[in-house]
């Protein structure tokens, strides 16, 4: 499998405060099953956002897709984040569009035609089971709702990667496993899956998955060799 | 087919940003500065217009003077003159003004000794210059008139009248100083009102970002939305002014006066004036655009 992430050495730091991450060196291979742990405030959201591009690192390489993105023009960064879809710990969905427009989002920025959206986004809600929730606004929404939005959003555009960030914190067992199902089904389909989360036994549920852990920052397996099935003794 | 789908993806876009105005008060303030903007406008071009009335008017004519105490020999060189401009190709028309209507004309300031044969008055002779460069026309008539005899001044009637069109081209442009002026602050408007914007949809904006939305795609969605503000408030303007305008024309009419009736608006103007708030949408579009895609890109 060739390697679509990669980062050497990768240190991140907030203003003048000390690195929240710091010396960060892995590779991600296309088609692969990633976890991402570590307790609260390790950087694992600080990581994902790296991935994601929603920020460069303080220093390091960071390459996606075989290109380096830390000195990658801004006008081409569009182009990348259409190819990695996000799963947001806040679901950060647009409170003035109902669950439908929000869905349809990745769809219409990437300029699909509009008779076009109707079918994926419907067959999206009905496999969330929000087919009847589809005019409702966010704050209508419950939490466990609004969370199953999102991560349909991620996916319609069947992204190259798929983060998401603890996305089974808002949803019951039974909901939580569906989504464990959709992620593996696309991850067959060829997608790459980075999943931050505390679920342990959700991490114990996907076989073949690779587990990177994160403690104060740093991986806590420097060797880069990311380590497989994850034992529970290994999660902090 | 195809047009239902535009307009289908048209509408999604315009979903994306919540429907309503988006920046309070500003088409109050870009109809306000419309109103101000096309009032100072046509009093510009109604100057303009009044000048080059004037100018039309009166760069045509002069008068030649004879000044000779002597009645005799005045009347016989005012003949003279007549027949040397008649003979003249700088000159289409010449006429001797009466003694009798130069008598009454002066009466108010001289009563009835106005009319004494024996008061020295300059005998006078109206001309009408020739189409052309009608300045470099009064010059030659001039040189060639004060040859004949030095008694003769010749007076071009637009050199009468020049402190008062200097004054009125100098209104035009402080007409014009100020619509650009104005332009200026409605720019200024527009900008603040799209960074304000801009600031609060700053979570809509990053989110759409990081699903791959260009900075240009957002941005379309600020000016197209600052547009329609922008027209409604340049619209509303416009009207307001244009009926002040149209009852400020009557009243001049009403008047009677001739230099009061040539501070008009010819057609032209109105079409000047009609460009200002299609200009503003222009402007308030460019500003907002350049505005969002400025903060935009402070952004990853």
């Amino acid at each position: 499998m060739a390697t679509i992430v990669q980062f050497e050495n990768v240190g991140l730091r907030y203003g003048l405060d000390s690195e929240t991450l710091s010396d960060v060196s892995f590779s991600l291979h296309g088609g692969g099953f990633y976890f991402l742990t570590g307790a609260s405030g390790a950087g694992k959201t600080s990581l994902l956002k790296l991935l994601y591009l929603a920020q460069r690192p303080s220093r390091g390489v960071i390459r996606l897709f075989g290109e380096d993105v830390v000195t990658l023009p801004r006008k081409r960064l569009p182009g990348f984040r259409r190819r990695i879809g996000v799963v947001f710990q806040d679901f950060r969905l647009v409170p003035h569009l109902s669950a439908y427009d929000n869905i349809a989002l990745p769809l219409r920025l990437s300029g699909m035609a509009e008779a076009d959206v109707d079918a994926p986004v419907s067959e999206m809600l009905n496999w969330v089971g929000l087919a009847d929730r589809a005019q409702a606004r966010p704050a209508t929404l419950s939490g466990g709702e609004q969370q199953r939005v999102a991560i349909a959003r991620a996916v319609i555009a069947r992204p190259e990667i798929l983060v998401a960030d603890e996305p089974t914190g808002n949803v019951d067992a039974d909901m939580a496993q569906r989504l464990m199902t959709l992620f593996e089904a696309l991850n067959r389909l060829g997608t790459t899956i980075v999943v931050a989360t505390h679920d342990l036994p959700l991490i114990s549920q996907v076989a073949g998955a690779q587990m990177m852990r994160l403690d104060k920052g740093r991986l806590a397996d420097p060797t880069g060799s990311l380590r497989y099935p994850p034992r529970s003794q290994d999660m902090g | 087919m195809a047009g239902a789908d535009r307009r289908a993806a048209r509408e999604a876009r315009q979903r994306l940003l919540p429907q309503g105005r988006l920046a309070g008060p500003m088409p109050w303030v870009i109809a306000i500065m419309m109103f101000l903007t096309v009032l100072t406008a046509a009093a510009g071009l109604a100057l303009g217009a009044a000048v080059r009335s004037m100018g039309a008017d009166l760069a045509g004519r002069a008068t030649v003077q004879i000044v000779e105490a002597d009645a005799e020999k005045r009347a016989a060189l005012t003949q003279k003159i007549a027949a040397s401009l008649r003979a003249s190709s700088d000159v289409i028309a010449v006429r001797p003004v009466a003694a009798e209507k130069l008598a009454e004309q002066l009466a108010p300031w001289l009563g009835a000794d106005a009319a004494d044969a024996d008061l020295p008055i300059p005998a006078l002779i109206d001309v009408d210059v020739a189409p052309g460069d009608q300045a470099a026309r009064i010059a030659r008539i001039r040189q060639s008139l004060t040859a004949l005899d030095k008694a003769i001044r010749v007076d071009g009637h637009a050199a009468y009248l020049e402190p008062l069109t200097a004054l009125l081209a100098g209104l035009g442009w402080l007409a014009a100083g100020l619509v650009a002026l104005m332009a200026i602050a409605t720019a200024a408007i527009v900008v603040l009102a799209a960074r304000g914007a801009h600031d609060s949809h700053r979570p809509t904006i990053e989110v759409l970002h990081l699903m791959g939305a260009t900075d240009v795609q957002i941005a379309r969605l600020f000016q197209r939305r600052i547009a329609l503000d922008a027209a409604f408030g340049g619209a509303l303007g416009f009207a307001g002014a244009a009926a002040v305008l149209a009852a400020l024309g009557g009243r001049l009419m009403a008047t009677g006066s001739d230099l009061l009736t040539a501070i008009g608006l010819p057609w032209a103007a109105w079409l000047a004036l009609l460009a200002l708030p299609v200009g503003g949408v222009l402007l308030a579009t460019l500003a907002a655009r350049w505005t969002v895609l400025r903060a935009l890109g402070r952004a990853l």
